[in-house]
């Protein structure tokens, strides 16, 4: 009887999950091929959670904190390596180096989630447009982002930061800009993908408007996907203002942000000075890597089946 | 009276599933509509209850012939036709609880006042209790969900009923229950049906009449 569907549905995990304790308490010396990878990957989640949740805290406690300047000049003790007084060591003219790296990791954040929420707005409007318009509308915006995906993201960043004054805003445009053309093309493939499903056939012929057919049962159905691509851009948008700070483009050089404290490192790091490169560098990898690991996680719960593709 | 005219449809500019297909269904009539799987019966099916639009022909509904299809179809007429189709996991949205599902007809309509009284009474008459009604479709089985499409189908009481195929997936006696659900129907409203599948026996016992795809006047698109 297809009644019985969820009684056999239910013993089908109770049985995977029998497989990790035959293989603990059985005397051969092979293991399930899965167990492994299972755990390596919940400690991987695991670790990404608690730096992510350490980097939010940073960034929104300690500035209000602490209250010190962390552009406040001291010559006297300028360059110093790590210390009990400066654990991250100074930079060139005696800035605390713990200080700027936590408040540049603020802009730079602050830079990567904006620019990303604003690039996955702009992609999944214009992905679900051309997927619901379809014809040649959808055929001339997919063209179109075609030849902006063709040019380099930074060559057209760079392009878009020079035609304003420095600044957070710029930065931010530049980054939205360039970096909603894959957000466009997931969204509208999964828009299409949705379109023809019985379902949507049953809502319409529930009478069911062109309007409430959207909002009621494409745009949930894309949301997730839209989200994930969202939070993976993140890291690469902090990457990407890194990049333009480092080239001098992006944030004037006072401003503290990942980018431009590597940047402004540069000249020491010639002379011997590890430090001034290293923390804002870690600063740089080790949050990216955890929203990066965190997305990966999400993403694998929402397609189970795309477990074997790179993280980032 | 609903008719297909020299029905030319398919999925591909200039390659149809198959051209000139002509079907009547009287007004309270059920047509069995027998064919081999991928010929295009499902396809004349959606053709009729408006949601393909034809290559070529006509789908004339008690003498007025239709101008548009899925949402160019005025609301009126399509919701004058219930759909059930083959596969229940891939016709209910995931994210609707079971009462949701039943009730988005009643509410894309503006009758959102009407969903509790009714939505608890198609329920019963489809066989699903009310602790299963506010399960979401992974939660319940094949057989649990084709009942709810089957609610869903016929909560606007619908003037005319397409099953697509819609106990291909099920087993005898969900079938037996779902086939009692839609002839009941049909004795107390008087709804016309086109029932479409490959069992002849459940076909030829559930109809009034069962049209042989080859018959038909089909000839291949290609």
């Amino acid at each position: 009887m297809a009644e019985t569907a969820p009684e056999t549905a239910k013993t089908a995990p109770e049985t995977a999950k029998t497989a990790p304790e035959a293989a603990k308490t059985a005397p051969v010396t092979w293991k399930p091929a899965g167990t492994v990878r299972r755990s390596t990957r919940a400690w991987r989640v695991r670790s990404s959670a608690v730096i992510v949740g350490l980097v939010v805290l940073a960034v929104l406690v300690v500035p209000p904190l602490v209250q010190l300047d962390e552009q406040a000049v001291d010559l006297a003790a300028k360059l110093q390596p790590p210390s009990l007084a400066h654990p991250f060591g100074t930079d060139d003219v005696g800035r605390d180096l713990l200080l700027r790296c936590v408040y540049g990791l603020r802009v730079s954040l602050l830079v990567g989630v904006v620019a990303a929420v604003v690039a996955t707005v702009i992609g999944t409007a214009v992905g679900a447009a051309a997927a619901a318009s379809g014809g040649w509308f959808d055929r001339v915006v997919m063209r179109l982002v075609d030849l902006f995906s063709s040019v380099p993201h930074l060559l057209l960043g760079i392009f878009i930061v020079a035609m304003f004054t420095p600044g957070v805003w710029p930065v931010v445009i530049s980054v939205a800009l360039t970096h909603w053309l894959s957000t466009a093309r997931i969204v509208r493939s999964e828009v299409l993908s949705l379109r023809s499903r019985p379902y949507v056939d049953a809502a319409i012929s529930g009478g069911a408007s062109r309007w409430r057919v959207a909002v009621r049962h494409l745009l949930p159905g894309v949301l997730p996907q839209a989200g994930l691509a969202a939070v993976l851009m993140v890291p690469h948008a902090i990457f990407h203002e890194s990049a333009l700070s480092f080239l001098g483009l992006g944030l004037p050089t006072h401003q503290a942000s990942l980018g431009t404290l590597v940047q402004a490192a540069r000249g020491s790091l010639l002379a011997g000075d590890w430090w001034p490169t290293l923390f804002p560098g870690l600063f740089i990898i080790v949050p990216t890597l955890a929203i990066a690991g965190l997305a990966g996680a999400w993403r694998e719960r929402l397609n189970p089946r795309r477990r074997s593709e790179l993280m980032l | 009276m609903l008719e297909l005219q020299d029905v030319t449809a398919g999925y591909e500019r200039r390659v149809p599933v198959f051209r000139d297909v002509s079907l009547t269904v009287a007004p309270g009539e059920a047509v069995g509509l027998l064919g081999p799987s991928g010929c295009g019966k499902s396809t004349l099916a959606r053709v009729g209850a408006l949601l393909h639009r034809p290559d070529a022909g006509r789908v004339v509904i008690d003498g007025e012939a239709a101008a548009g299809w899925r949402h160019r179809a005025p609301r009126a007429r399509r919701t004058a036709f219930g759909v059930v189709f083959q596969q229940p996991r891939l016709s209910a949205d995931p994210r609707l609880r079971l009462t949701d599902l039943i009730a988005e007809p009643l509410r894309a309509n503006g009758r959102g006042n009407e969903v509790t009284y009714n939505v608890r009474e198609l329920a019963e008459k489809v066989g699903l209790g009310p602790e299963l009604l506010g399960r979401r479709p992974h939660e319940v089985s094949d057989g649990q969900l084709q009942r709810a499409c089957l609610a869903r189908a016929l909560v606007l009481r619908p003037r005319w009923l397409v099953c697509d195929e819609m106990t291909a997936m099920l087993d005898a006696s969900t079938t037996a229950a779902l086939v009692a659900v839609v002839e009941e129907y049909r004795a107390e409203t008087g709804a016309g049906l086109l029932a479409v599948g490959h069992d002849r026996v459940l076909l030829q016992r559930w109809c009034d009449r069962t049209a042989e795809w080859s018959d038909l006047g089909a000839s291949p698109g290609k």
